[in-house]
């Protein structure tokens, strides 16, 4: 088990270190910084001096170790903007994100486990395929369309509930259920398959062979054999907590990590794009790392085969 | 965006049993939009850029001349529609045949090659699959600005991961197979036995998958053009239609109503025709 925590922990520091080049590769691919951030007829002393500033100025291998080291202690530079500091500007903003996207995944788990297992115990019945037509439904509905429509609902026609903003419980209601709505009906699917999968496996045919009643043989059985490729999806609905809510923080102009993304990348603010690049990547990576670990602590084979 | 990055975990074995109706309707549909597409000059009553403002915010139906209405510069939704659907559909291919192309090239080299090729691909693999492609895509758009060669390519890199991982996968499985060692044995060259002997075996999986990445790459490109960061006006895309639409959503919600209809019913029934393939083609889902 040590071997196995330690090859995983090893690719997942790996995994950053390639973002954190990625991202300064495509930087510097990306053109001069200096000639777009200040314009074309700017004078040549003020170029010059703005590449001192920025360290623009030195060897790429130079800037490249002391972007590294930099970005190690969670110092990207300032926004290009507003001269604050990148990194407290993208940290300021995930309380936000979080307050839609936690209850976001409460949602998901909470209705589409149980529909995903109800569905694959009462395979092809009318519950069974109204579960998955919906399923398929939150599947291609684009998140900003089933945002929208909520809004001419909720908002428009019945007045309910504010249309977008912050500030009130009632505003985190609609992005909610729309961040869930679509995360339900992942996870109904993928719950549904694993347990089908599960309930074909011999094993279970013999312990109901041996006349363990049912009820224990889903419980005991093929629950928690089924948990195992569920615990990947919801893994991976943990590492886009952060960054999971993009497009329909901007349909409720949610003052969330999304948004912030949104305007960086459109004022092209490349120090927060940076950091927000870094954050989005340690969580995801972190996630994905602590799932490895659930699977090689649930599952035996995959500890013995992940330590070679 | 997280809902088809989602779909990139492990193989489903998930197997929508709907009628053939149900995938006749879809595959209708889907000639409809090809039919559109590649009529659109032909088909639009106007030109998208033409305004008439004794028209403006015209209901669907409200003039014969405007079947669906018009938006608050007087233009015709249908047509705006019209060229929207083109473009959609075009990012959509291009970015799925590259998306194609270069994972099932690199699968192959991988294969091929074995070794410190093999293990750099699969580190790029990892990567590609560890980031929502969401979040890559809008950084290189910062980085990189924003023009329509760019962003069709991008489109394209959607994915690709996910295509070399089958190509490598089965091109191992192929390698241990009969057929491609005898190939090998009489003296065929690499091109000829991936192009001409394991490409078409393994062609059906690939195919299967094209219908995953191709309404992933609809709803991603209109993911982007909604926020404003995609398809740049004057051109226009359906998620381009819908962001713009949703400044009059109280006045005048058919601006936005229509493109997302044809967005939903697009990827739905391509979904649809993409399970049926996949009951039908693909024998290592079986």
């Amino acid at each position: 088990m040590l071997m196995f925590a330690i090859s995983r922990v090893l690719r997942a520091a790996l995994t950053i270190l390639f973002v954190m080049t990625f991202a300064f590769v495509v930087l510097r691919l990306s053109g001069d910084p200096a000639l777009q951030i200040m314009s074309v007829d700017a004078p040549p002393e003020a170029i010059a001096a703005f590449r001192k500033a920025w360290g623009l100025d030195r060897p790429i291998w130079e800037q490249y170790l002391s972007y590294i080291g930099r970005a190690l202690s969670g110092d990207f530079g300032k926004s290009m903007r507003d001269g604050r500091a990148a990194f407290d500007l993208v940290m300021e903003r995930v309380p936000a994100t979080l307050m839609l996207t936690l209850p976001a995944l409460a949602l998901k788990i909470g209705i589409g486990i149980p529909a995903g297992i109800y569905a694959a115990l009462h395979r092809n019945s009318l519950a069974d395929r109204l579960t998955m037509a919906i399923s398929v439904a939150g599947f291609t509905l684009p998140s900003f369309v089933l945002a929208l429509l909520l809004v001419l609902v909720f908002a428009v026609q019945l007045g309910w509930l504010p249309a977008s903003g912050s500030g009130s419980l009632a505003h985190t209601i609609l992005p909610i259920i729309t961040l869930g709505t679509a995360g339900a009906a992942i996870m109904a699917r993928f719950t549904r398959s694993a347990m089908l999968e599960v309930l074909g496996q011999p094993y279970v045919r013999a312990a109901s062979a041996k006349g363990v009643s049912w009820q224990r043989v889903i419980t005991r059985h093929a629950l928690p054999n089924a948990a195992i490729p569920t615990v990947t999806i919801v893994g991976f609905m943990v590492g886009s907590l952060v960054a999971g809510a993009v497009v329909v923080e901007s349909v409720f102009s949610w003052p969330g990590i999304g948004r912030l993304l949104v305007s960086a990348v459109s004022n092209r603010d490349l120090a927060v794009v940076q950091a927000l690049l870094m954050v989005i990547a340690s969580w995801m990576v972190a996630a994905n790392l602590v799932v490895d670990l659930a699977y090689g602590w649930l599952d035996p084979r995959v500890r013995a085969a992940g330590a070679h | 965006m997280a809902m088809h990055e989602a779909l990139r975990a492990p193989p489903s074995r998930f197997r929508l049993n709907l009628p053939p109706l149900a995938v006749s309707l879809g595959i209708a549909w889907i000639a409809l939009m090809i039919v559109v597409a590649a009529g659109a000059d032909v088909l639009t009553p106007y030109s998208i850029t033409a305004f008439d403002l004794k028209a403006r915010l015209h209901e669907p139906l409200q003039s014969l001349g405007h079947p669906l209405g018009t938006d608050e510069l007087g233009r015709d939704v249908l047509s705006r529609l019209i060229v929207s659907i083109r473009m959609s559909l075009l990012i959509a291919l291009f970015g799925t045949l590259i998306a194609a192309t270069l994972g099932t090239a690199l699968g192959f080299l991988a294969a091929h090659f074995r070794g410190r090729v093999e293990q750099l691909i699969l580190v790029a693999i990892d990567f590609q699959a560890s980031m929502p492609f969401m979040i890559i895509a809008l950084s290189v758009l910062a980085f990189f600005g924003n023009s329509l060669p760019l962003f069709i390519g991008l489109m394209g890199f959607h994915s690709w991961e996910r295509y070399a991982r089958i190509a490598r996968g089965l091109t191992l499985a192929a390698n241990e197979q009969g057929y491609a060692a005898a190939v090998r044995q009489l003296g065929a060259g690499p091109w000829r036995i991936y192009g001409l002997h394991i490409l078409p075996n393994i062609a059906s999986t690939l195919i299967v998958s094209m219908t995953l990445t191709f309404p992933e790459i609809i709803l991603l490109e209109s993911g982007l053009s909604f926020l404003g960061l995609g398809v740049q006006p004057p051109l226009t895309s359906l998620g381009n239609m819908v962001g713009y639409g949703r400044e009059y959503i109280t006045r005048a919600p058919w601006i936005l109503l229509a493109p997302s209809t044809v967005i939903v019913l697009t990827t739905f029934s391509i979904s649809l025709l993409g399970d049926w393939l996949r009951d039908r083609l693909d024998p290592t889902l079986r």
